[in-house]
């Protein structure tokens, strides 16, 4: 298996130089038949790219399902009691793996967009000799830096090390392929417009197929980055889903680039505006991807995320360099075929309010880059690290997150080139007092309701963050329903439709806005979720059979305690009764498991969820008496954020959708009878 | 009337930016615990990365101490400065999970309020030279509608989807 796989990563290899060499000298060359068919030859060549990609793959994950050992990568991360599913998962539970699963997820994106080349043949061709040398680099590095198969040193041992303890959850089959084919697909958007910059692409066309592209790749980063949210909140027991971390950072700032690319390159299509920005933006997604992969990866930011430190950050780096150069030098050359096409009429305006988002999300991956980087750069300059976490984070991201939901509310209510201040009234008014009144609601109902309410904004700054994002979220609501209930009156109007099937087709119209709608309405979910941490309660106690703790509303029995054992792992439990008002309302099992392949332990903690409030249960250990300490968390509204990830999803989905054209009414005039001819006519 | 009501609209809207900057910068509020606030200004060292209070790594060898030190030092009656001051002596500046407003560490405090400044600037500038930027004419010598044409089909869209 190693073999086969080897060769099939040098044939990869072999193919993607071919691929970028004969496309580049077939788009340099003259325009005639024989250069046509040797860039015909390259787009095949990049074509079968994937084949040998997916060979070995293959090969790494068969070499894991028959235990390999004698491979040192599937000794390292697998052993032989490891379930199926996450013997598969081996092929991106370490470094070498997972750049073999970048290349592969790179050769598929390849594989697509070269067999649709028919679009445009000469936009494609640029893009797939771009896309060649991006992939020339992975399969280098996979190849020669950082090869999967290579074989052990010393003598064969009967059982791998296994996977590490906390990355067996089911999570881990669906978490990383999510988050790649969100990094990985942001090349193909880069290929795009670069290709367009190169050849002064006449028109829009080009931004309409990378809009779609980069719709793709942001549903697959959102879900990505939401899965490995809702893994760390359930498996790490410290109930918590966003620590800050410099890997998390990684994914979050690409994604909030994607996000303001996604919504300037509106202004393009609609106003011929922000080219130029466009394009860089575009270029920054690509380049913060790496940027991602090359922090992860290098060493240079200490992470418990982080791969082991390796050599490989150097590569990283002059890709980095080189990427950087080729587009500034293609930028600079050719900036003059991006001149736009409309000039800005007001500040008050849907395009004004464009700029502004996109600055405000650039000004997020710029506070968001800067935290992550900046211990190095005390490390460099005073000679001493700091750390940068959770309170830096929130006090420089969430006002600057708040603005942005007011501009999520305001947005799509201001209209294109100029809005007056009476149409700012009118559309505002009643939203504002509504959004005010369900915010003098919860703060002025009883504490004892739970969750958020009874909120004092005065009380403490998080508080007040959380009473304006329940503010700006009713207004964000409000906005979206009017937008759905406006176009659907119109068409109820004139077809005489129910509302509802009004609103249905109005959607299927124009699936891009309306998905869209659902997509910010998601994000207010989410935001709720997060409105919600002001309030998080903890308490921790030994427990005792019989023992009782109180949090929150809940009062906790432990009811037992026990252990349990199997090939594979060790587990200590215990099964605590929970009471609200004097009634049992469920039965919870926090777990402490031991792995014993890598002869590690973790915490499995139990959640109850509530549309609420979440319950959740850690087993941190045992007293000098046996009895386990048992830690509890009251954690309001956590499962909006969840829902709030799929309403996005399905938001974006629906945006994928073709829109369905208008019904066309067309007169037909009514046929005038002749008058029967007379004698003489 | 209407330059009166965008210049009202306009120095409304400078005095609610100007209100929420200082509601949101000024750290409004006492925490209900000392303790859990200045936990959760600590980070645990045994290297898993987590807040103080957030240590969950089983077997720590850290955060128990650390947590019993910080009770200690809340009980007597230090201030915050000095319970981080006597964490940093002992743990080294990588205990506190945010970097301080001394020295250099103020840089990383600057930065993000000086991107905000001037991002804002440099939009409305922006915004104002496009809007001075001569109107420019389409290939075939089209200018788009623009004035009471407008105007007028606007107020018919305003009519047919107002609530």
């Amino acid at each position: 298996m190693a073999v086969i796989g080897d060769f099939a990563l040098l044939l990869a290899l072999a193919l993607s130089v071919y691929s970028f060499a004969a496309g580049l000298l077939a788009l340099l060359s003259p325009d005639d038949s024989s250069w046509a068919r040797i860039g015909e030859t390259a787009r095949r060549a990049g074509v079968v790219i994937f084949g040998a990609v997916l060979l070995a793959a293959i090969a790494l994950v068969a070499s894991a399902f028959r235990d390999d050992f004698s491979i040192a990568y599937i000794f390292h991360h697998s052993n032989r009691d490891l379930p199926g599913p996450y013997k598969f998962a081996v092929l991106w539970s370490g470094q070498e793996g997972s750049l073999l699963f970048w290349a592969l997820l790179l050769s598929g994106y390849g594989f697509v967009l070269r067999l649709r080349y028919k679009t445009d043949p000469r936009l494609f061709a640029y893009a797939s000799v771009i896309l060649a040398g991006v992939q020339v680099f992975f399969l280098s590095l996979v190849y020669f830096a950082a090869n999967p198969f290579g074989l052990i040193q010393g003598p064969l041992r009967a059982d791998g090390s296994g996977l590490n303890p906390l990355l067996q959850y089911p999570e881990m089959v669906i978490h990383p392929p999510m988050l790649y084919l969100g990094y990985v697909g942001f090349t193909i958007p880069f290929a795009f417009a670069l290709g367009a910059l190169i050849m002064k692409y006449p028109g829009e066309k080009w931004i309409h197929i990378t809009r779609r592209w980069t719709m793709v790749t942001w549903g697959f980063l959102t879900c990505g980055i939401f899965l490995g949210s809702h893994w760390a909140y359930s498996v790490l027991g410290w109930g918590g889903y966003w620590g800050w971390d410099p890997v998390e950072n990684a994914s979050l700032m690409p994604w909030l680039v994607g996000t303001a690319f996604l919504h300037s390159v509106m202004m393009q299509e609609k106003r011929g505006m922000l080219k130029v920005w466009n394009m860089w933006l575009v270029f920054a997604t690509f380049w913060l991807a790496i940027l991602g992969t090359f922090l992860t990866r290098s060493g240079i930011i200490s992470s418990v995320h982080a791969f082991a430190q390796s050599s490989i950050g150097t590569w990283f780096a002059w890709f980095l360099a080189v990427s950087f150069a080729v587009f500034v030098f293609f930028f600079v050359k050719n900036k003059n075929s991006l001149r736009s096409e409309h000039k800005l009429e007001a500040l008050v305006s849907r395009e004004s309010s464009f700029l502004f988002n996109n600055l405000l999300f650039l000004l997020l991956t710029l506070d968001v880059l800067w935290g992550t980087w900046f211990p190095k750069i005390s490390e460099l300059v005073q000679g001493n690290k700091v750390t940068v976490g959770a309170p830096f984070y929130n006090r420089v991201a969430i006002p600057v997150a708040l603005l942005l939901l007011l501009l999520t509310a305001v947005g799509p209510l201001l209209a294109w080139r100029k809005t007056s201040f009476e149409s700012l009234k009118r559309n505002f008014l009643w939203p504002t007092i509504g959004a005010l009144a369900v915010v003098l609601f919860v703060m002025f109902t009883p504490a004892g309701w739970g969750s958020i309410f009874g909120l004092r904004p005065w009380h403490d700054i998080s508080y007040f963050y959380s009473l304006m994002t329940i503010f700006l979220s009713v207004l964000v609501t409000f906005t979206v329903a009017s937008e759905f209930y406006r176009g659907g009156r119109v068409i109820s109007e004139k077809t005489r439709q129910g509302m509802f099937a009004s609103m249905v087709q109005l959607t299927h119209r124009n699936t891009r806005r309306y998905g869209g709608y659902i997509v910010h309405f998601g994000v207010v979910l989410a935001m709720i979720g997060f409105s919600g941490a002001a309030l998080n309660q903890d308490k921790e106690s030994e427990m005792g059979y019989g023992d009782h703790m109180q949090i929150g509303n809940y009062d906790l029995v432990c009811r037992s305690f026990t252990q349990d054992d199997n090939p594979n792992q060790g587990s200590e439990w215990a099964l605590i009764d929970v009471y609200q008002n004097g009634e049992k309302i469920d039965t919870m099992t926090p777990q402490r498991i031991f792995y014993k392949a890598s002869q590690q332990a973790s915490t499995k903690p139990d959640i109850r969820q509530t549309f609420k409030e979440d319950l959740y249960l850690v087993y941190e250990g045992q007293n000098d008496k046996g009895q386990p300490i048992i830690k509890a968390h009251v954690n309001p509204m956590v499962i909006w954020i969840w829902i709030g990830a799929w309403v996005m999803v399905l938001g974006t989905l629906l945006a994928l959708v073709e829109p369905a054209p208008a019904p066309v009414t067309v007169r037909v005039p009514k046929l005038v009878e002749r008058a029967a001819p007379v004698a003489g006519d | 009337m209407t330059a009166n009501s965008n210049t009202t609209l306009r120095r409304a809207l400078h005095c609610a930016l100007l209100c929420l900057a200082v509601f949101i910068f000024a750290g409004a509020g006492d925490p209900a615990s000392r303790f859990t606030e200045i936990g959760h200004q600590l980070m645990c060292i045994c290297g898993c990365g987590q807040i103080l209070l957030e240590c969950n790594h089983v077997g720590c060898p850290s955060s128990d101490n650390m947590r019993n030190e910080l009770m200690a030092a809340v009980t007597r009656g230090d201030s915050d400065s000095l319970v981080q001051q006597a964490f940093v002596q002992k743990y080294g500046p990588t205990v506190l999970a945010a970097p301080t407003t001394a020295g250099f560490d103020r840089a990383a405090w600057i930065l993000p309020i000086v991107a905000l400044l001037l991002g804002f600037g440099i939009v409305i500038l922006v915004v104002r030279a496009w809007r001075n930027r001569p109107e420019p004419v389409l290939a075939d010598g089209v200018r788009p509608a623009a004035g009471a044409d407008l105007d007028k089909f606007r107020e018919r869209a305003r009519q047919e989807t107002d609530l």
